[in-house]
């Protein structure tokens, strides 16, 4: 049986990490409103965004580039993490769910690169040797210019044909405690199906085919930024969820080495009592 | 007061103007437009410049960049990258900026490698966009 100053120390120190993780919690709660807030205020545009998109797109055939079709011969998967963790398992589901889709596309015979978001994804993935880029540290503040350089960087390699396709590998929100890893086609970017008949009513300047090309890149935005507002989002409830769940393991512990300390107390006092009687006896 | 015309200015960040106005005016990739009530539905992808609203004879202006403007049924919809009131703009940093575009330029014209020139135009025509909106909504008296 462990000594009884041994038992208090460890009980001190587990009530300590206690306050620790409920204190990240919280932090986790107030950042999760705000990542939520931000998400909603993006909602709007990105919806305003698909709906235009589908209505000018409609009914045309044009080839754009950054529609081509090619023989998928490399793939690029870019990986959204956080930068921190401490929030569960969220990030390595992630990059789970990228290395899995990676093996499919090596067993179809494709190469893969990956394209890291967060510091998170690099770590994870460096070992692998097929980083192509990465952008570390850019999760905990970020703006629509980060998410325009990201989504620029991978159009150049798609259209220099470094990439013939991209897929986006990120975590969609679906309540605090549901996070579920997702994988969406960004490049070649998808023809648009039985969009409503709306083309021919607008009156689009320069040309239709012009708003498009102009439009596609702003698109490659909206569903980067989108997949970083989830990310952001997530990995917050991740954490949240997280550090209540050590919280709680830290009273589990700290019940059962309250528990262990009062039998080492009361073994201790039943061995004095017996020395104390035994003394009695010899004495007389 | 003749009709007016919903005006929508939609960001990442939110919906910033919502309201109605006599006139808009801006910068089209195709040329400059004005927009009343009643127009035709249309359709234009923006330069980066200026944006200007009326109502009631106040005019405000607003930096835009990246995006385009919508005209269907009785509503005008701007959906920008980034949309900015005079009041937000930082004059000092604009014009450092501004400088800094300018400078990037001519290094670009004596074959400087490593100087992205649609990088700096595009920051340099932001910079001047800011500049102009500032200078207007100071005129304007806000």
């Amino acid at each position: 049986m462990p000594s009884l100053k041994e038992v208090k120390l460890k009980i001190v120190g587990v009530k300590k990490t206690a306050q620790i993780t409920k204190a990240m919690n919280m932090v986790a709660a107030a950042k999760l409103r705000g990542a939520q807030e931000k998400m909603e205020a993006f909602r709007p545009y990105a919806a305003k965004f698909a709906e235009t998109m589908q209505a000018v797109s409609s009914g045309m055939t044009g080839q754009f580039p950054l529609m081509e079709q090619r023989p998928v011969k490399k793939v690029a998967l870019v990986v959204f993490t956080s930068d921190r963790g401490l929030c569960g398992s969220f990030n390595s589901n992630i990059t789970k769910r990228a290395v899995q889709i990676a093996k499919e596309c090596v067993a179809a015979g494709q190469e893969v690169s990956y394209v890291c978001v967060g510091k998170k994804a690099d770590q994870a993935l460096k070992k692998t040797g097929a980083v192509r880029m990465s952008y570390p540290g850019i999760m905990g503040h970020f703006t629509m210019y980060d998410a325009r350089d990201i989504a620029k960087y991978v159009a150049d390699q798609f259209l220099n044909g470094t990439v013939d396709r991209v897929e986006l590998v990120y975590s969609r929100f679906q309540s605090i405690v549901m996070q579920t890893p997702t994988v969406v086609r960004l490049l070649p970017v998808q023809p648009v199906e039985n969009a409503p008949k709306m083309s021919g009513t607008y009156e689009c300047e320069p040309s239709q085919a012009e708003v498009i090309e102009t439009l596609q890149p702003l698109y490659l935005n909206v569903q980067v930024y989108h997949a970083m507002l989830e990310i952001n989002t997530c990995e917050n409830a991740a954490r949240m969820t997280a550090m209540d769940n050590a919280t709680s393991a830290c009273k589990d512990i700290v019940s059962n080495l309250t528990i262990l300390y009062n039998k080492a107390r009361q073994a201790a006092v039943t061995n004095e009592l017996m020395d104390i009687v035994g003394g009695a006896e010899a004495l007389r | 007061m003749g009709q007016r015309i919903r005006l929508e200015v939609v960001t990442p960040a939110g919906a910033i103007v919502d309201k109605d106005v006599d006139i808009v005016n801006a910068q089209g990739q195709g040329g400059d437009f004005g927009i009343m009530a009643n127009h035709e539905p249309f359709l234009s992808t923006l330069r980066i410049g200026t944006m200007v609203y009326e109502v009631d004879g106040k005019r405000t202006p607003m930096m835009v960049s990246g995006g385009f403007c919508e005209v269907s049924g009785e509503k005008v919809t701007f959906l920008l990258e980034n949309a900015e009131f005079g009041s937000d703009i930082d004059v000092k940093r604009a014009m450092d900026a501004k400088e800094r575009a300018e400078r990037r330029l001519a290094q670009a014209a004596q074959k400087d490698e490593s100087i992205n020139r649609l990088r700096a135009e595009s920051a340099l025509q932001r910079a001047v966009a800011r500049l102009k909106v500032a200078d207007m909504s100071k005129v304007a008296g806000m």
